[in-house]
């Protein structure tokens, strides 16, 4: 398959682009910092995104969504990474949906996928415990009780979690398995705290004290659980790659309008061979990124059980290129770069988050080595 | 007992024709020497008068593949060439890799000079030319770089001087890949010196004619493949002037694009087995199954990643050709990063294999093979335009940046 998108795909993309460049615009995010507001998203725009068919991408028709793939997902995500638009569409629209599709029962399915596509519902993955990604070392446990679990442990980095209706909790069971667990976000035994984050994106961390759920609330077995949760990570780490390269170009954009109008000792900084080659060489970091996005968006929709490798390489380059975007657009706007007057640090702020969610460069370059065999 | 070709999802029934077509055919008529790993720079095939062929089987698969036309598979059948169409060229190159075939030939005739005369040549120039390159009759070299023009190529100096039906050329080449083995030379020269740009043209010449004469420069890593060219009144008939006259910069930039693709691919074509594969089996893995050098394991590993995404961004590459959708100056970006990949991966290289690869004599190390590729390896950003050049390029071409 072409390595480039197709015309309904670009199609799509512009779509999207205009809509969230109108109703979503980076000053709506400094909007929702400064208010402090209590969701940390706009409710009126996610209704939006659910007309607009976001919210449903990946869910199926059957259950109300456009049923379309990853390169669509990610296409949308890119254009959200260029405004910095808060939205619970990673945690909900693309990582719950994906693990209900993969581990959900048809009853879960009917349950859950036509509440997330229309936008009545969030959810949310909870699977991070300690400052790392480190989800094959759960800490957290559910042990059969009765005729159903109980569960107990922490988590950090739960996206939306406050505003979630449904956690989606990965959790030991036993010696060797791992469960997803469909846990009420107002269950008894459930808090939740509010994690105010440097990027003003919503995450909060939640405790589990012997919270009860039913036998149905499992997605799978203990022993399909593992991976489900891979290939559900999977999706949602191609997606973040996707918000950081449509992140990373923004930035760029803007860096490089900046230098072509920014005068010093007489001339645009912009002529300076100093900046041009550090401008080229992130050109180049750009481009090779994008390529390996879009074919690790392309493998997720053949088979997304086998495209680890090809998602550790985009994760793995997505991250460190939008890192290099983010610091080089700093430095090259100068003082003005260092200002919270000046967007530039917004993009700097989400880059770094992106970055560790679901594992950073070192997780994935470490990855791609054991998928190797070395 | 040849095997069927595989079923490729993408194929349309005629190129499934085709690719079981060209399976069968190679099974039968590639030598099994051909279809051994090469194993030394003598087991490539360069053609030429003065080739020597390494063995009989070198010989007979070049002559059947020329008389197929597949030494250049998608030229037209008129110059030489197999007449086939883009994607049947693609199917060839990929049955040739399944049945690890070798390049019949190496050329810069097919790689440069013939690209720019399909473009640029007049009827009579491609007649003439173009066949002997096909069946590697005639082997070509370079003449661009000057002593005091490297990076600015335009600055060149060599003069061509107009002699009604012919021009008298005087001056002097460095870098020439080749020139002391090459037959004829395709060279930039100087015909008017009021235009820096404007004032270069682009002309074919044999390199047997009076007041030719090649001086090979010894490398740091002990071979010499390139030149010193001198040219003393050397006499080219204007039939052999490309293009228009003075307008010689215009056919030198489009065979610059061709050769910054190929030698940004170098990496591609070396990448045999995954670095990480070949340190685990020279250093050892530990009980976790993780190479037993952490810190090496993960610069492998960035450096693994990188390629992966380089070769993802060269089939992007070509896909963006295909739909129309490429920036013109987009090989020079592919020549900055392709270039710099594989210097890091022979750094590695030599990382790896520690005490062994410092060899440079005798036959446990191949003759220093390892030591003399890494070597070699720190003229890819050099060669075909350094890596600032290509730089310069994106930053004015591409990124539109002031000044550039």
């Amino acid at each position: 398959m072409a390595l480039i998108l197709t015309d309904d795909q670009t199609q799509l993309r512009d779509s999207a682009r205009d809509f969230l460049s109108e109703q979503s615009p980076v000053k709506a995010l400094r909007q929702l910092r400064d208010s402090a507001d209590a969701d940390g998203f706009s409710r009126p725009l996610w209704g939006q995104f659910a007309e607009m068919g976001y919210t449903g991408v990946l869910v199926p028709e059957s259950h109300g969504g456009l049923g379309l793939g990853h390169v669509e997902a990610g296409v949308v995500m890119d254009q959200i990474g260029r405004q910095l638009c808060a939205s619970p569409l990673l945690a909900s629209g693309i990582v719950a949906v994906t693990a209900l599709k993969l581990g959900g029962s048809a009853a879960q399915q009917s349950a859950w996928l036509p509440k997330l596509a229309s936008a009545q519902a969030i959810a949310t993955l909870a699977i991070d415990e300690g400052g790392k990604h480190r989800p094959q070392r759960l800490a957290t446990t559910a042990r059969a009780e009765g005729e159903g679990w109980v569960i107990d442990g922490a988590k950090a980095l739960v996206l939306d979690g406050h505003v979630a209706d449904l956690l989606i909790v990965a959790a030991r069971v036993g010696d060797a398995g791992t469960g997803l667990f469909m846990v009420d976000a107002r269950a008894a035994g459930v808090t939740v705290e509010r994690t105010v984050m440097v990027d003003a994106h919503n995450a909060a961390r939640v405790r589990l004290q012997g919270v009860r759920v039913g036998a149905d609330a499992i997605l799978g077995t203990p022993e399909t659980g593992a991976a489900t949760l891979a290939a559900t990570l999977d999706a949602g780490r191609c997606a973040a790659a996707a918000e950081l390269m449509g992140l990373a170009d923004e930035v760029f954009a803007r860096t490089l309008d900046y230098i072509r109008q920014r005068k010093q000792f007489g001339r645009l900084i912009g002529e300076f061979q100093g900046l041009q080659h550090r401008a080229s060489a992130l050109y180049a970091d750009l481009e090779i990124s994008r390529a390996a996005l879009i074919k690790a968006q392309q493998k997720l929709d053949a088979d997304i059980t086998t495209a680890g490798k090809a998602v550790a390489v985009a994760k793995a380059r997505a991250g460190r290129t939008a890192t290099t975007a983010v610091q080089e657009g700093v430095q090259m706007h100068g003082g003005m770069g260092m200002t919270d007057a000046f967007d530039i640090g917004f993009f700097m702020k989400r880059a770094r988050v992106l970055n560790e969610l679901w594992g950073d460069q070192h997780f994935h370059q470490d990855a791609f080595a054991s998928h190797v065999g070395y | 007992m040849a095997e069927a070709a595989p079923v490729v999802a993408d194929d349309t029934p005629e190129l499934a024709a085709f690719r079981a077509d060209t399976r069968a055919w190679l099974e039968a008529n590639c030598p099994p020497e051909m279809r051994r790993p090469m194993t030394s720079e003598e087991d490539v095939c360069w053609g030429g008068r003065k080739f020597r062929f390494k063995s009989p089987a070198q010989q007979v698969w070049l002559q059947r593949m020329a008389q197929r036309g597949w030494t250049v598979p998608t030229w037209p059948q008129a110059y030489g060439g197999g007449g086939l169409s883009p994607l049947q060229g693609k199917v060839l190159a990929q049955e040739m890799r399944a049945l690890n075939c070798r390049s019949p030939l190496n050329s810069f005739g097919i790689w440069m000079l013939g690209p720019a005369l399909l473009q640029f040549g007049t009827e009579a120039q491609k007649l003439e030319h173009l066949p002997p390159i096909a069946r590697g009759a005639i082997r070509w070299c370079q003449g661009y770089s000057e002593p005091n023009a490297g990076s600015d190529l335009a600055s060149l100096a060599t003069k061509a001087e107009d002699c009604g039906d012919h021009f008298l050329v005087t001056g002097q080449k460095i870098w020439t890949s080749y020139a002391d083995k090459a037959d004829w030379i395709f060279c930039l020269v100087r015909t008017d010196t009021a235009n820096k740009h404007n004032g270069i043209s682009f002309v074919l010449f044999d390199m047997a004619s009076p007041g030719v004469r090649t001086q090979p420069i010894l490398l740091i890593s002990g071979a010499s493949p390139f030149c010193e060219t001198f040219f003393d009144n050397v006499r080219v008939d204007k039939r052999n002037l490309v293009g228009t006259l003075n307008k010689g910069w215009d056919v030198a930039k489009y065979l610059l694009g061709h050769e910054r693709q190929m030698i940004g691919s170098i990496g591609d074509r070396e990448a045999a087995k995954p670095l990480g594969l070949q340190a685990a089996a020279a250093i050892g893995l530990d009980d976790q199954g993780r190479l037993a050098d952490p810190s090496l394991r993960a610069q492998i590993a960035e450096f693994e990643v990188d390629e992966a995404a380089f070769r993802l961004m060269m089939e992007r590459a070509g896909d963006l050709g295909r739909a129309k959708q490429a920036h013109p100056a987009l090989p020079s970006m592919l020549k900055y990063y392709g270039s710099e990949l594989n210097k890091r991966r022979w750094e590695l290289m030599m990382s790896v294999f520690g005490i062994d690869a410092l060899e440079w004599e005798g036959e446990r190390s191949h003759q220093g093979d390892r030591a003399r590729t890494w070597l070699r390896t720190k003229a890819n950003s050099i060669e075909g335009g350094t890596s600032e050049v290509q730089l310069n390029i994106v930053s004015k071409r591409i990124l539109e940046l002031p000044g550039a």
